[in-house]
């Protein structure tokens, strides 16, 4: 499986403890980073080719190189834990096994941006894991890890956890911000970038659980070295999951870049019960569905966009042959519709009316040129939002309609859905890693 | 008399309110504090919250409505909240908030007549690879069946 760094203490008992981590040489890289200058982590960071695993995929040495430098304001760092995107499962389990992990690379992090304070932003559904990290918080204090002198003589670090309260738009970076300031979660205008202004006005910036966590593997190995565990492109490991319709749901961490096919076929053991794969979505409910001819695909940023979907968080939910299309996309319409924070009119709207056209379709109600309607409906969400939102709800609607269109079109002729309820189905499994 | 916070509550703002540079973003925490101990945030409780962090109700009163986890008034002394969404619904997700709902005879959203449960319908809970799952009182429920649901509701005081 290649070598393993995130869930490398996932089978130590007492995983979660500082001792555990200490044992395990945790800490070393923060140590490294405190006779770091700034800049030099900021480009070792570069280097290694990291990239946002919340879903953007955003650079992120660059992304801390934007932080100006001239600001006389505090700068923040702001973690988002938020892990909201359905489908999505790795983060939650890196604070729940090794919160320590996180919290060297926020540590580092805060180093090489010059913050004292940090906010780790976690859905407030993570109530055991948000505990988790307060009590990995006091131990770290303790130690001196964090807290007085942690990144230097005189340089303090803050780290707190702050408990979100039920909105999927919070994930998005702007929306993380206000909501940390107290406000409704609303997203705001880019530019300026969070880095400039962000929490209170102040330089800011939002990192990913996953994200953080591979710091201080690329500060023990170096760059170099960390990027050339991935393959096919990719830089470093990843968590990739499988859920839904496989033998074996789970999360693995491998080499970035590793093939969809690989992960589906063989780390999840295929489509349960030895029926046919009907499409996978490769990495949360925003990615556009591949169909089974296109997952022979490496699991990197680009490969993904290439064919026209995202990789995501990385997270993949396997549809087999007995899934309907139709009551899925309807599933996923409702929470778009749901959960738009209603100041764009096209996502506030176009969500809505997404949903009621394949709920129309799906209960045999629908009209011919209901698929076309709803394409329409799409495209004119398409990229005139203020944050991606109303861009996650119409792509994998696109996807849907224009991939299975067939199967949307039998709904409306013959008036009702082909397809029976599912059985109620765990995969039964523990999360290992 | 308008009502108060109560002296543990008050403290427990005050600490909040030490982790950011405005008090003003202490107010989801603070909300949540607040809900823990009274349960519901009604309108006396907004008007508390709002005169602890020095905030306009109005501001209270939006942020409250606006978050799903915020509950504006009393429900079941147990919260029993079943994922539906994208792998969930794979597993079958749907049709076990429907037994489960069938079982204690409520709609989604409703409460018993007992006052014992509340069940909810929610989105993706972040155990996708456990699926089906559901929180009863925020804690997760995984590789739920229906057997595994009947036994948890039961073994709840």
């Amino acid at each position: 499986m290649g070598e393993r760094l995130l869930t490398r203490n996932w089978g130590t008992p007492e995983r979660h403890a500082l001792k555990s981590y200490l044992a395990a040489g945790g800490y070393q890289s923060l140590k490294k980073a405190r006779g770091m200058e700034p800049a030099a982590i900021v480009d070792e960071v570069k280097r290694s080719g990291l990239r946002g695993m919340g879903g953007a995929g955003f650079a992120t040495g660059v992304k801390w190189g934007f932080v100006p430098r001239d600001n006389p304001r505090p700068r923040y760092l702001c973690v988002n834990a938020d892990e909201g995107e359905p489908g999505t499962y790795k983060d939650r389990y890196l604070m729940e096994r090794d919160p320590h992990m996180l919290l060297e690379g926020i540590a580092i992090a805060c180093r090489a941006i010059g913050a004292q304070t940090a906010y780790i932003y976690i859905r407030g559904e993570f109530h055991a894991v948000a505990d988790r990290l307060e009590t990995a918080i006091a131990e770290a204090r303790g130690g001196g890890y964090l807290g007085h002198n942690a990144l230097g003589p005189g340089v303090d670090l803050d780290v707190w956890v702050h408990r979100g309260a039920g909105a999927y738009v919070c994930g998005e970076e702007t929306a993380l911000i206000e909501s940390l300031e107290g406000k409704q979660g609303k997203p705001r205008l880019k530019p300026p970038f969070p880095a400039v202004v962000g929490a209170f006005a102040a330089p800011t910036i939002v990192n990913n659980v996953e994200t953080l966590a591979q710091v201080p593997h690329i500060l023990e190995r170096g760059a170099a070295a960390w990027k050339a565990l991935g393959v096919n492109g990719g830089s470093g490991t990843k968590l990739y999951g499988a859920s839904g319709r496989v033998e074996r749901p789970g999360l693995w961490e491998l080499p970035m870049g590793t093939r969809l096919s690989e992960i589906v076929l063989e780390h999840a053991g295929g489509v349960r019960d030895g029926k046919r794969l009907k499409g996978v979505i490769p990495g949360g409910s925003s990615c556009p569905v591949l169909l089974p001819d296109e997952i022979d695909v490496p699991m990197t940023f680009d490969a993904l966009m290439a064919k026209g979907s995202m990789l995501g968080t990385g997270c993949a939910a396997v549809l087999d042959e007995e899934t309907c299309a139709v009551r899925l996309c309807l599933r996923l319409m409702r929470f778009y519709a749901h959960e738009s924070c209603g100041q764009c009119t096209p996502c506030r709207e176009g969500n809505h009316w997404l949903a009621k056209i394949v709920q129309r379709i799906e209960s045999g109600r629908g009209e011919p040129g209901d698929v076309d309607l709803a394409l329409e409906v799409a495209q004119n969400i398409l990229g005139n939002t203020i944050c991606p939102l109303g861009d996650a709800c119409a792509m994998p609607a696109r996807a849907f309609l224009q991939k299975y269109r067939a199967e949307f079109e039998t709904h409306v002729r013959e008036r009702r859905c082909p397809y029976g309820s599912y059985p109620i189905r765990p995969g039964g499994r523990e999360i290992t890693g | 008399m308008a009502p108060t916070l109560s002296p543990r509550l008050e403290q427990e703002i005050e600490r909040l309110c030490e982790r950011y540079p405005t008090r003003a973003a202490a107010l989801l925490p603070t909300l949540q504090a607040a809900q823990r101990e009274l349960g519901a945030l009604d309108e006396a409780a907004i008007g508390m919250v709002a005169g602890a962090l020095g905030v306009p109700a109005v501001r209270v009163q939006e942020v409250a409505t606006w978050y799903t986890m915020f509950k504006l008034r009393p429900e079941g002394r147990h919260l029993v909240e079943i994922c539906t969404n994208l792998s969930c619904h794979l597993c079958g997700g749907s049709e076990l908030l429907d037994a489960v709902c069938r079982e204690l005879g409520v709609r989604p959203g409703e409460t018993t007549a007992d006052g014992r449960f509340t069940v909810r319908e929610v989105e993706c809970l972040g155990s996708c690879g456990t699926a089906p799952v559901m929180q009863i009182d925020g804690a997760f429920v995984e590789n739920l069946t229906l057997e595994k649901a009947t036994a948890a509701l039961q073994s709840a005081p």
